[in-house]
């Protein structure tokens, strides 16, 4: 680092890791089940969510098997309805959810040019509660998995009708991943409130900052939400209240609540992958985001609006009219800001020049298939069309464009993007490439056609369907490409797992990055910065660069790479 | 992490030069012709696609109903609104993609940003949906509110206007209309025909098959006695839900040259393990078929009231007053 030290201030107002004592780093397995580093706890994090979404996928595909005949007999209506529930629960609370805080814990310190997070041992902690929430959920398979899908909706989720304790194993993980998350948002909070490098106000904060930050708020928001709708079915279970029992309750008082917290849920998931792909665009663009502004203020409108259409989930219940019209209106508006930031991300690309590695390649499948779930959702907000799709297959196949097309793509992306800092070691190439294009031609097979299933009149969490019109040759064309999926994923994963050992030593930028955490070694060193250096832009990366080509003389990396 | 990167002290490598892994592949020069390849594969799927199209590939069911055919045709305004806007977006996305891919002597445009296209973009964005908002309240009035009968409809007993409804309880203008309750349980649907009395316990009442008539407005109750269910025959129209505790409310009017067709549907709301075969039909008869249907159908019950009744009597004597042929059978009216 001697041409970069030049450049480099020393800091001041960034909290300093004072030690009384130096113990000896504990290596081996122990070393991970007692740090508090939050490089650690985040490949914890990632590997562990990666776990749950291969175990997701398997129970994913085992469904698509079933339904790949007419009135097929292969599993047990029981056994159907248990793996969807828990294909859906993993997904989204052991998946796509807390990825997205593995990849925060992992870089947002390193993005801010912080050494760690606020709260080193509530970060271990957060970890810890969510592998237990898992563990919790998925011993209930060896007993009586919960069979209510993910939404649990009353009464059907009661003690009357669902006796059986793997509700309550589904309350537990929601009550132990909750905190897990709640614990982790307030310290993602603190983190990027108060240990951003000099420098860097709010208006150069790298824009997947900006979206963990919104995340953290909205977790804070709407968690404890479904934390007390979960506590009151558990008193309606054991304990005889009446919360939710027709008559002396309400059983849509539960989907009011649920989805308070389940349609934020959803910007959840998808607004830190809103951040990974506005962070890989200009990357591989060359080129700075286009409208830095709109793209951040599109992220709090759309978390603003978030917590406004929760009863567009709810359009076909006893609602009043006045009702179905707000939550319709609420929802057209969501589409301005997620509009916005289409716009930008295609933006970026124009005029840039392009370098197709697999995270950009990803990020482009993310553009085209999430643009589809966007369309398909203000289809779902006019009421009167979603009276005839609700609750049928064309809505799994919009939500899964907005959340695989959309989040998995935008993961994937991420892992690429990330993996040489995290592992030190290049991903290959090619593999990459098969990968992405294997579960884009995967993903369009499974879910473009169950938007057709759902207008020819099939609802979803069937287990069986009788062979009317084309159902069973749709339902076949999507079981045949959810395999194709399937190989692309494992493709990546044998990628990720070959690269440790063979992939190309990453150095420390190996994609030219412009934020921070390329400042540092790959892997970074346990207090990720010795110094660090005092931020100008958006892109401090791009700025050091081009600070040491002016004082070093030597020819711009820039210039030299596009010439090539 | 076995994959041990160098330490940043001994990366000795000028920081200017190009990484390794940015480095151009040599695939771009076939780019072109795998994209070229990829479009005519494309295409050729649209095109097997359009040959199973015929089937309402891409659109809801209908036929059934003018509040359905209404949705249809919603749906339809938005489909084209949504294929403009996806072929549009779609479109700038792959042409950046492929033109400004990195070629030899590109540069890379520093732009960061342009104020007034972004602010025409987001304004550009509302009034798309202003016009979305705009069509659908055009279209809402025929899809929630029903008409009357049509003058060869069915008017007898079950059609006389109600005294108080429910706002949400759309009444057609004349008010006549023959009103079902629909009952959804653990796994079936039961049907109580209203009969224009106020004895609620000698109306006609069917299972799964709802046998109705003809041109004739057809307004429905839908309640649910034990978990949620909802109600959906797609070519009738939209899904209700029937919530235990509440009552929803929809409608239907089948027209005249639909008499002796069946519309298949099934409930849409988990519901429990046999939740896939809870299938509702609707049979459309002509009005005359209906009364003599619906007679035939108060006989059975009678005759089935009566022999339990005689089947209580032989089997419990001290009893006999506490049966009544009303309650025989009937027990959730």
């Amino acid at each position: 680092m001697a041409e970069v030290d030049t450049t480099v201030q020393s800091t001041t107002g960034v909290p300093q890791v004072l030690a009384s004592k130096v113990e000896r780093p504990s290596e081996g397995w122990t070393s991970w089940v007692t740090t508090t580093d939050h490089k650690k706890i985040g490949i914890m994090y990632i590997v562990t969510t990666l776990v749950f979404f291969i175990l997701g996928g398997v129970e994913a595909l085992m469904m698509r098997l079933q339904l790949g005949a007419a009135n097929n007999t292969l599993l047990s209506p029981e056994v159907y309805n248990a793996l969807f529930t828990i294909h859906g629960t993993t997904m989204v609370f052991l998946f796509v959810v807390p990825i997205m805080a593995g990849f925060g814990n992992y870089f947002v310190p390193l993005m801010i040019g912080a050494r760690d997070m606020a709260f080193p041992k509530l970060n271990a902690l957060s970890y810890w509660l969510l592998l237990s929430g898992g563990i919790v959920f998925y011993a209930s398979i060896f007993f009586s998995p919960p069979e209510v899908a993910w939404t649990a909706y009353t009464p059907l989720s009661g003690a009357a009708y669902s006796p059986s304790g793997g509700v309550d194993a589904w309350i537990f993980l929601v009550h132990l991943t909750g905190l897990s998350s709640l614990v982790g948002a307030v310290n993602f909070y603190a983190t990027i409130a108060h240990m951003r490098a000099p420098g860097m106000g709010w208006g150069r904060m790298p824009l997947f900052v900006w979206t963990i930050l919104i995340y953290a708020i909205l977790l804070i928001l709407a968690l404890p939400v479904i934390a007390g709708a979960a506590t009151l079915l558990l008193t309606d279970r054991h304990f005889g209240t009446n919360f939710y029992t027709p008559g002396e309750g309400d059983p849509l008082l539960w989907q009011h609540l649920f989805w308070f917290f389940g349609h934020p849920e959803v910007y959840i998931m998808i607004l830190p992958a809103f951040g990974i792909i506005s962070e890989v665009l200009p990357v591989f663009a060359r080129k700075p985001i286009f409208g830095y502004k709109a793209i951040a203020a599109a992220t709090v409108v759309i978390a603003f609006l978030g917590l406004l259409v929760w009863a567009h989930h709810m359009f076909t219940t006893p609602s009043p009219s006045v009702v179905l019209i707000f939550f319709m209106l609420s929802s057209f508006l969501i589409a301005i800001p997620t509009g916005v930031k289409m716009f930008n991300w295609i933006a970026t690309l124009w005029r840039g020049t392009i370098i197709f590695k697999p995270p950009l390649l990803f990020a482009a499948g993310f553009l085209s298939l999430f643009l589809i779930g966007g369309i398909s959702g203000i289809f779902l907000a006019i009421f009167p069309i979603d009276w005839q799709v609700h609750d049928t297959y064309f809505v799994v196949a919009h939500f899964h464009y907005v959340i695989v097309g959309g989040g998995v793509f935008a993961i994937f992306s991420g892992l690429y993007y990330w993996y040489p800092k995290m592992t030190g070691r290049m991903p290959n190439e090619r593999l990459g490439q098969v990968s992405v294009v294997t579960m884009y031609i995967g993903f369009t097979l499974t879910f473009l056609i169950q938007h057709s299933l759902g207008l020819d009149g099939m609802p979803r969490r069937v287990y069986e369907y009788q062979d009317l019109g084309n159902l069973e040759l749709y339902n076949q064309i999507s079981t045949f490409g959810s395999f194709v999926l399937g190989i692309g994923i494992l493709i990546s994963f044998y990628n990720f797992i070959r690269s440790l050992k063979k992939g190309a030593i990453a150095g420390p930028d190996p994609w030219l990055g412009n934020t921070l955490e390329w400042f540092t070694t790959s892997p970074p060193p346990q207090n990720n910065f010795d110094e660090v250096p005092r931020v100008r832009s958006v892109e401090p990366m791009k700025d050091i660069r081009r600070q040491v080509e002016r004082q070093s003389g030597i020819e711009a990396g820039e210039r030299e790479f596009t010439r090539s | 992490m076995t994959g041990r990167a160098p330490r940043d002290s001994e990366d000795s490598r000028p920081r200017n030069t190009i990484p390794a892994a940015l480095a151009p592949t040599a695939t771009y020069p076939n780019l072109r012709r795998t994209i070229l390849a990829a479009l005519a594969l494309a295409a050729l799927g649209l095109l097997a696609f359009a040959g199973v199209a015929s089937a309402d590939l891409a659109t809801p069911e209908s036929g059934g109903s003018s509040n359905a055919d209404d949705i249809d045709t919603l749906y339809k305004f938005v489909l084209v609104l949504a294929i403009i806007i996806f072929i549009a977006v779609e479109g700038v996305l792959v042409y950046s993609l492929i033109k400004y891919r990195n070629r030899k002597g590109a540069v890379a445009a520093q732009i960061h940003g342009n104020t007034k296209l972004e602010i025409g973009w987001t304004v550009g964005a509302a009034v798309l949906l202003v016009v979305l908002g705009g069509v659908t309240f055009a279209f809402l009035g025929d899809i929630r509110n029903p008409p009357n009968s049509s003058a060869n409809g069915y008017n007898g007993p079950g059609t006389e206007p109600v005294k108080f409804a429910s706002a949400e309880d759309r009444q057609p203008p004349n008010g006549r209309a023959l009103r079902i309750q629909v009952n959804g349980q653990q796994y079936l649907w039961r049907y109580t025909y209203a009969d224009g009395d106020d004895n609620r316990l000698n109306n006609v009442f069917a299972y799964t098959e709802m046998v109705v008539p003809t041109d004739t407005t057809v307004t429905l109750a839908i309640k649910a006695q034990d978990v949620i269910h909802s109600w959906w025959i797609p070519q009738l129209g939209g899904k209700f839900d029937a919530v235990p505790g509440h009552t929803n409310y929809t409608w239907f009017k089948i027209p005249g040259d639909k008499a002796g067709q069946v519309f298949r549907g099934q409930c849409a709301e988990l519901c429990g393990r046999n939740h896939a075969n809870m299938v509702a039909t609707v049979r459309a008869v002509t009005p005359d078929q209906y009364k003599l249907w619906l007679a035939g159908k108060k006989r059975a019950i009678e005759t089935g009231n009566k022999a339990v009744i005689a089947q209580r009597k032989a089997l419990f004597p001290t009893e006999e007053d506490q049966v009544t042929e009303d309650s025989a059978v009937n027990p959730t009216p």
